[in-house]
């Protein structure tokens, strides 16, 4: 499920608008992941404090939309382009590739969430399979 | 059988206190088939789904998004015997309209999505836990009585 050059637009665009607001979204998504799927916790068991709204929590939200915003920009690569994170991720972080699917639905959460008017289906579905082909490019290395 | 905290309970309730079922079942069927488009292969008997357009203005899609929002509801005032709620439209599903119950997920998933676009921020952290939550063991009772 590859994206189209008209989706690949479409996600350069909803992210472009999303950029003030990238920082929120990011620590709402991963508040929203530990709230929502309290399993997800169990990555981060050296933070003083992992629940919903958390200082470590939000701060690394923002860590990990900054990496989202970063494979938008090599979204005509992202296997290339995510080849030293997918290594990260496998190799020394070893995050079930599962929860990636997780984290992106939380994403997609609050991306409605605070721009309800632009996130419209056509929106939804490009911005869905972005995610999941950066989820993809992640996974790489693991195997 | 699912527990609930009363916490759980009043989220629930606050979120479906926000949602206009003739609204929402809509804009959540429509979703689901214009993001998720195999999901469309249920509904050859319903006109014309070529197009995202045609899919928003087809009355028998709105209609239908207004008929499964009901059937979610339903568990709400059966929150302490969802699977035995849900056991006659999961043989209904299952038997007769043969849906693959990944798409009850789906659905849901975009629903939420929905909901989140009505209510922004309101829907906390904890209330998003909930209401998903809900929208499980609601999957999980339809999908129940496959075989």
């Amino acid at each position: 499920m590859s994206l189209s050059s008209k989706q690949k637009a479409t996600v350069k665009d909803f992210f472009s608008k999303m950029s003030t607001r990238s920082d929120d979204i990011g620590a709402e998504a991963l508040s929203r992941l530990v709230a929502v799927y309290p399993q997800t916790k169990s990555y981060f068991s050296h933070w003083k404090d992992a629940s919903p709204g958390s200082a470590p929590v939000r701060k690394h939200g923002i860590t990990i939309m900054g990496g989202v915003y970063d494979a938008v920009g090599k979204i005509d690569d992202l296997k290339g382009g995510l080849l030293s994170l997918s290594e990260l991720h496998a190799f020394m972080l070893r995050v079930d590739p599962v929860n990636f699917k997780l984290l992106a639905h939380c994403m997609l959460v609050c991306m409605s969430m605070i721009f309800p008017e632009e996130f419209t289906p056509q929106v939804h579905a490009a911005v869905d399979k972005f995610l999941a082909q950066l989820a993809l490019a992640l996974a790489e290395k693991y195997r | 059988m699912v527990e609930w905290t009363a916490a759980e309970r009043r989220h629930v309730e606050a979120v479906w206190s926000k949602i206009d079922i003739d609204v929402c079942g809509p804009l959540a069927l429509q979703r689901c088939l214009i993001v998720y488009p195999w999901t469309q292969r249920y509904f050859g008997s319903f006109g014309d789904l070529s197009t995202d357009a045609a899919i928003v203005g087809n009355p028998k899609v709105a209609a239908h998004g207004v008929v499964a929002l009901t059937g979610l509801r339903t568990a709400l005032d059966h929150m302490d015997e969802i699977k035995s709620t849900y056991a006659a439209l999961s043989v209904l599903h299952s038997e007769k309209l043969h849906v693959d119950p990944d798409n009850f997920r789906l659905l849901c998933e975009c629903l939420t999505i929905v909901v989140a676009g009505k209510m922004g921020k309101k829907m906390s952290p904890e209330m998003q836990a909930a209401w998903q939550k809900y929208l499980c063991a609601v999957v999980s009772a339809l999908g129940r009585q496959y075989h």
